[in-house]
């Protein structure tokens, strides 16, 4: 909170733009309406880095860094759309698709998924990587929502907005690598778990992978603008 | 503790030394022991009893080539006897003083002559149970130095000037780490190090720990009074009892005397040290999931900056360092970064200590000064590939290093010269490939180790290595298309440069190399469907359900 | 200019992608105006052509029936379109993968049966272990995603194809549209 108030200016995709000493890359950019494309990014929880969709380009590094975390720096040159990077975008894409059962047409948030959006957005028209197809459970047992693993893409948005938010901490990661899986207290199902039922890991999951049972068959769209209105209230207070 | 009580230690250790005409010293490090070298110390005790010669027998931590244990080492003669067992012990005891047990005899001169030791140097003649052998080699002389005769900034400026570079992979500068810390603002600071040696088959730090745990410690206090740390910790893999007895021996015994805890040597610099457990996943030596593991958290990486020296343990400036480079500590501020800086490579600087195995006559834990050229560690440390087959390749960094091929042995060994082989320093593993070894089949079973070991993270590595590993499948079973290799190269790229930390960002490194160097092996599998190794057993594929 | 002869194929689907090409209803006039409709479930030729200009599939591999028939449309195609999302990525079919066939078949045939309990064995094609989409087996030109896609989608594609125009789809349909 001592830094003091400094302005940086830099280039993004060839527009100057200017920014706060410590925003990051991706915050400048949606300001400054460049879109970078973000799965576990949302606004109002802490960023964990782990999709990857957002990596862009800085001039005179090899490396790419994810816009979401990466913090401006004055004279900082940020490309966010070259080939190199939509060539791993669309990679990461199919990964997703390919990684667990992604039946779309049979999906509870068909045409309201990020996922989806996503894949549609940056052209994809099919998967080149072999499905995966593993077998994977679906949680029921609460006695208003639904985990279907199957279209779970680990963005671990429910794990941060139960522990940051709701302040439950409900939701943690079990297994490693490819098996991981998200649970619910020491995997227990989530109608036996501590569970306060507030429905924000539900709103924020960006796929059909948790949802409200009494939107099955019908639209369910997701809310999750309400964390920083939510975030901005609590700070008021 | 002052130096002058040193020095007294020292003396009193000689003098006690003295008492003895012969030492017998016998490696106790998990190779020997595991062929009976227990039994075997036991049976030299009482033959030297009943032999009524002065006689000091000493366990001792690795000698080095373990292939030829267990081991036994006479001095002051540094007689060196291979495949030593219970029954050979009276032989051994008779013979001090005579002509040594001619049948046990281990000419092992050309595989030592190459070598130099600096991190293993007390490996092998001290008890590692016992401070008062460290400090009769010169032990916790280089921290009295460094806290009466030195500024923190001074310690800094030697450790820079010899040019040290991090040992436990990724070859970060040591004295520009430890400036940072230094600069780093705040009251508390944190010293950690990393033992967790996830590499399969690597052991050097384990023998580190095991062989000369006060070398460690001394190591850290140092850097704890350089950069300004009172707190350290050790995390050390459960898989390693050993270690974790030993390091806690050793801290115990270094808090006795007054070496490590508060007012060290009568000066305002405290620190002490903690032991922490990992529970053996390989991603935990990654800096940042070992921090979080630490903090009791869920071992997963984190993305840098910030970096921990600015922002580790707890959110205070952290500094992280491998076992073998706080190892090599002492010895720099000793001798002075000079002396360190005159071994070694133009930009790869000292020696570096690497677990020699696979299809090699002498298997062992070697150390060598670096630009050694490859061939000299194979040819004439190694003792060459036995059995009359053919050197195929080396395979250098653990699961994420890659393979060089036979034909590249002129490469001298440096953090740069590998890179640019496609490979990496790593930490110290090294295992030798003959003629009899498939290089998809090597680059399947490594990329299988990095699927198992992902954290599930980040999307990449996550799903990436486990697409590798399917494609690599196909083509080791014969059923995959050129089009699956080149969605193979796509998904290296894509994991290469999209992973969030270093375990995927290297994860592809066997891929690429065996690619680079090895391709005809590859094409071989899909379009002959043949294995010229004759390891993969290439059937028709049966897709239709019985 | 002699027409063009378009082939529709039907493996394992549900049959909705030939009901939204159906859709195009007039539009169904402009196209035969360019091309010659020389095999699909709706005409009657029992043997695929050795010579088809653009091949339209519909539906997932699943059955060693299918694997054959995508082999043989492939090599006498020259164009071939992945129509839909069994074909594109196994969608539906795809579902029992997690499973393998046996359990899906005892299902159906031996635990929801009330009468005849017996898993069929003769005529019908043995299905494959894992249901894929086509360019798992074969090259697929063009992929047209969506369950099904519209019409919209069909007349944009097949204009654009036919004309030799630019062939953007992305606005128009995607995975599960
Ligand atoms: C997946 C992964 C595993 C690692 N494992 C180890 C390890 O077992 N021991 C180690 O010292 N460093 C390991 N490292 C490197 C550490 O992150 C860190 O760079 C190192 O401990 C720093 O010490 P140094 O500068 O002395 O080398 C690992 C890195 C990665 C990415
Ligand atoms: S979660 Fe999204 S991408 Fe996955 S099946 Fe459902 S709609 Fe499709
Ligand atoms: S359940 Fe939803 S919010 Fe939670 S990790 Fe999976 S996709 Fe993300
Ligand atoms: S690269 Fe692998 S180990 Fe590292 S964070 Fe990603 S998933 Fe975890
Ligand atoms: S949005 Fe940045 S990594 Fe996911």
């Amino acid at each position: 909170m001592s830094d003091p108030v400094e302005v940086k200016t830099l280039i993004i995709d060839e527009q100057e733009v200017s920014a706060l000493r410590g925003q990051t890359i991706l915050e400048v950019a949606r300001e400054n309406d460049i879109d970078i494309p973000t799965l576990c990014h949302l606004e109002g929880l802490s960023d964990v880095g782990a999709c990857r969709l957002c990596l862009v380009e800085i001039k005179g590094s090899n490396k790419l860094l994810p816009a979401c975390v990466a913090t401006v720096y004055e004279g900082m040159e940020v490309r966010t759309n070259t080939e190199r990077l939509k060539k791993h975008r669309r990679m990461i894409l199919e990964m997703l698709f390919a990684e667990r059962n992604h039946i779309c047409a049979v999906c509870v948030s068909n045409g309201h998924c990020e996922l989806q959006a996503m894949g549609q957005e940056q052209g994809l028209t099919h998967i080149r990587l072999p499905y995966r197809n593993p077998k994977l459970t679906l949680d029921a047992s609460h006695e208003r929502f639904t985990a279907d693993h199957n279209r779970c893409i680990l963005c671990m948005r429910c794990v941060r907005v139960c522990a940051e938010i709701e302040g439950a901490h409900v939701w943690d990661v079990m297994g490693r690598g490819i098996n991981s899986v998200v649970i619910t207290d020491l995997n227990d199902e989530w109608g036996k778990s501590t569970c306060t039922r507030c429905g924000k890991c539900v709103q924020v999951c960006p796929t059909g992978a948790l949802f409200d049972k009494s939107k099955i068959g019908s639209d369910h769209p997701k809310y999750p603008d309400f964390l920083p209105n939510l975030k901005m209230m609590r700070e008021a207070q | 503790m002052t130096i002058e009580e040193l020095e007294q230690i020292q003396e009193s250790v000689r003098a006690e030394s003295a008492k003895f005409d012969f030492e017998v010293n016998v490696c106790m490090d998990l190779a020997c022991s595991s062929q009976g070298s227990d039994k075997l110390r036991d049976a030299l005790v009482k033959a030297a009893e009943a032999s009524g010669k002065k006689v000091l027998v000493r366990r001792t931590g690795c000698m080095g080539p373990c292939s030829s244990g267990p081991l036994v080492r006479v001095d002051p003669e540094e007689t060196l006897y291979k495949h030593v067992t219970a029954g050979h012990a009276e032989a051994i005891v008779s013979s001090l003083g005579g002509e040594p047990v001619p049948a046990l005899q281990c000419d092992l001169r050309e595989h030592f002559d190459k070598q130099v030791r600096v991190v293993l140097e007390n490996a092998g003649h001290i008890d590692p149970e016992k401070i008062d052998d460290y400090i009769s080699r010169e032990g916790y002389k280089a921290l009295m130095t460094a806290l009466m005769e030195m500024t923190p900034n001074g310690v800094i400026h030697r450790i820079t000037e010899s040019g040290l570079r991090g040992r436990g992979g990724g070859g970060y500068p040591t004295g520009l780490k430890w400036s940072t810390v230094s600069k780093a603002g705040g009251d508390m600071k944190y010293v950690v190090c990393n033992g967790d040696e996830g590499d399969p088959g690597a052991f050097m730090d384990r023998s580190v720990m095991e062989g000369d745990p006060h070398r460690v410690l001394e190591g850290m206090a140092i850097a704890a009074y350089a950069v300004g740390a009172s707190k350290g910790f050790i995390y050390v893999r459960a898989e390693y009892p050993v270690a974790v007895a030993r390091l806690t021996t050793a801290i115990r015994e270094a808090r006795r005397r007054g070496l490590l805890g508060s007012n060290i040597a009568g000066t305002t610099f405290s620190f002490d040290v903690e032991i922490r457990l990992g529970a053996g996943a390989f991603v935990c030596g990654e800096e940042t999931a070992l921090i979080a593991s630490i903090e009791g958290k869920r071992g997963t990486p984190k993305p840098r900056p910030p970096y921990p020296a600015v922002s580790g343990l707890w959110g205070r400036p952290t500094l992280l360092n491998n076992v073998e480079t706080y190892a090599n500590v002492a010895p720099i501020v000793r001798n002075g970064g000079k002396w360190f800086a005159n071994m070694g490579s133009e930009r790869s600087k000292g020696t570096k200590v690497f677990a020699l195995t696979g299809k090699i006559a002498n298997t062992g834990l070697i150390e060598v000064p670096l630009g050694i050229k490859l061939w000299e560690i194979i040819d004439v440390i190694g003792g060459g590939v036995p059995d009359g087959h053919k050197l195929k390749a080396i395979q250098t960094g653990g699961p994420s290093g890659g393979c060089i091929p036979a034909d590249m042995m002129d490469l001298g060994v440096s953090y740069d010269a590998l890179m640019a082989a496609g490979s990496i320093m790593g930490s110290g593993g090294m295992i030798v490939m003959d003629d009899t070894s498939c290089m998809v089949n090597v680059a399947r079973f490594f990329i299988e180790f990095c699927m198992t070991e992902s954290c599930g993270k980040c999307i990449p590595c996550r799903a990436g290595t486990a697409q590798m590993y399917t494609l690599l499948t196909r083509i080791c079973e014969g059923t995959a298309t050129m089009d699956d290799l080149e969605m193979l190269e796509d998904l290296c790229s894509t994991v290469k440069e999209a992973s969030l930390c270093g375990l995927g960002q290297t994860a592809p490194n066997p891929v690429l190399s065996t690619l680079k160097y090895f391709r005809n092996e590859y094409i071989e599998h899909i379009q002959h469907k043949r294995c010229l190794a004759g390891v993969c057993n290439i059937q028709a594929p049966v897709e239709v359900m019985a | 200019m002699s027409k063009l002869k378009l082939a529709t194929v039907w493996l394992d689907g549900c049959s909705g992608c030939h009901m939204s090409f159906l859709d195009m209803d007039e539009r169904l006039l402009e196209l035969a105006e360019l091309v010659d409709v020389v095999y699909s479930p709706v005409v009657d030729a029992k043997e695929f052509p050795d010579e088809v200009d653009i091949a339209l599939v519909e539906g997932a591999v699943a059955s060693v029936d299918d694997e054959k028939k995508i082999k043989k449309v492939r090599a006498h195609s020259k164009m071939l379109i992945a129509m839909g999302d069994c074909a594109v990525a196994g969608n539906v079919p795809s579902m029992r993968n997690p499973f393998g066939p046996q359990p899906i078949l005892d299902r159906a045939y031996i635990e929801n049966a009330s009468l005849q309990q017996q898993i069929p064995c003769v005529v019908v094609p043995k299905l494959l272990k894992v249901v894929r989409p086509i360019h798992e087996y074969v090259k697929v030109d063009v992929f047209l995603p969506g369950c099904p896609p519209s019409a919209d989608t069909f007349h944009t594609a097949l204009t654009a194809l036919l004309t030799g125009g630019p062939l953007d789809i992305s606005e128009l349909t995607r995975f599960g549209a």
